[in-house]
């Protein structure tokens, strides 16, 4: 890969907002909600200092791989309208400068998730941004249209570590939570895909509706949202949440395939709003805050003894 | 990296601005850690 010319040549030194920029805090959002939701639904308790770290440390390792990916996607980067006002492209930054703010801030959150809250959460934490940068970014992103089933696995991880943070084992629950998240990505992305497609083409990297085309796309956005219904109420039917949490998960997930429905019988033309597509992908983000912010309730209220 | 002779007064003080900037941000995380170590070291004497 060439490193080119403009972050050479920039006089003055980064600013610390470009630093914050390179962390993706928006995705953070995100991370740092839905490893809350682990950590807060898991059976047991947790000290609050030890959980505020566990939760920093996700999001502290989170920004780490976010910055290492967009160090190596600094060309790429460049080239698309969404992402070519990133402080690399935009050359308001030494290329090497966020290279090595990525891998400092990797190895922080897992030594202090390891020191302070404990060694398999900060396993799973260093395979998580390992996952991320090497495998996602790095090896399988430009090379297979399957990538983002692939990346979903990335941010599948948080909730996990939350909970086992909190229970110190990996059991069903967490995977569940895992898997929930995997099965999700890829219709939530490649809602987004379908409608900011041209992008993606014109810098090569393979997505789904790219390299399969549409029609392709549209029926396996359709095929995880039917996956999703029972996946998500899994956590119900094994025993690990109440009713509050199983009745939620059927209603959103039937919800969910409501709206992909249309987006997988429909074809879009020139000039095509692609509302269906955009309305999926809203209710995409909407769909895994209020799954994961029920999961919590319910937990709340069988702590209370409130079930049914 | 161009050194600081050589730049307008306007770039001087454009780079005054973001070290003192990131001497804050930076001084305000150490502060933060500081913080934080202190109190998992109390938590987990405690266990």
């Amino acid at each position: 890969m060439t490193i080119l010319a403009p972050s050479d040549t920039q006089a003055l030194p980064a600013d610390w907002r470009d630093f914050f920029a390179l962390t993706k805090p928006r995705v953070m959002t995100l991370v740092i909600f839905t490893g809350l939701c682990g950590l807060l639904a898991a059976p047991g308790s947790i000290n609050p200092v030890i959980g505020f770290t566990a939760i920093l440390c996700i999001a502290i390792g989170a920004g780490g791989a976010a910055a290492l990916n967009q160090w190596w996607e600094a060309d790429l980067d460049a080239g698309m309208k969404r992402t070519a006002s990133r402080p690399l492209p935009a050359g308001r930054m030494q290329r090497s400068d966020a290279r090595d703010f990525g891998i400092m801030l990797s190895a922080a959150s897992v030594v202090i998730m390891g020191l302070a809250v404990g060694w398999l959460a900060a396993s799973i934490l260093a395979v998580s941004i390992v996952y991320y940068a090497v495998i996602y970014t790095i090896w399988l992103k430009p090379r297979t249209p399957q990538n983002i089933v692939i990346g979903g696995g990335a941010g599948a991880f948080p909730p996990m570590i939350g909970w086992v943070a909190v229970t110190g084992d990996v059991t069903l629950m967490p995977a569940l939570l895992f898997a929930i998240i995997f099965f999700w990505t890829p219709p939530h992305f490649w809602a987004l895909a379908l409608f900011i497609k041209s992008d993606y083409a014109k810098v090569g990297i393979p997505m789904m509706p790219v390299v399969r085309g549409q029609a392709s796309t549209r029926k396996q956005i359709l095929a995880y949202s039917i996956l999703l219904v029972p996946l998500a109420a899994a956590p119900w039917f094994i025993g690990g949440t109440g009713a509050i949490y199983g009745v939620t998960a059927l209603a959103l997930s039937f919800a969910f395939l409501g709206l992909s429905v249309p987006v997988a019988v429909r074809r879009s033309e020139e000039g095509d709003a692609m509302k269906p597509e955009k309305r999926l992908f809203a209710f995409s983000i909407v769909y895994l805050f209020a799954l994961f912010g029920v999961l919590v309730v319910d937990r709340v209220a069988a702590q209370y003894g409130f079930s049914w | 990296m161009v050194g600081i002779d050589h730049m307008t007064p306007e770039e001087q003080t454009e780079l005054r601005r973001r070290q003192k900037s990131r001497n804050l941000a930076l001084g305000g995380l150490l502060v933060f850690l500081a913080i934080l170590f202190y109190a998992i070291t109390i938590v987990r004497m405690g266990d």
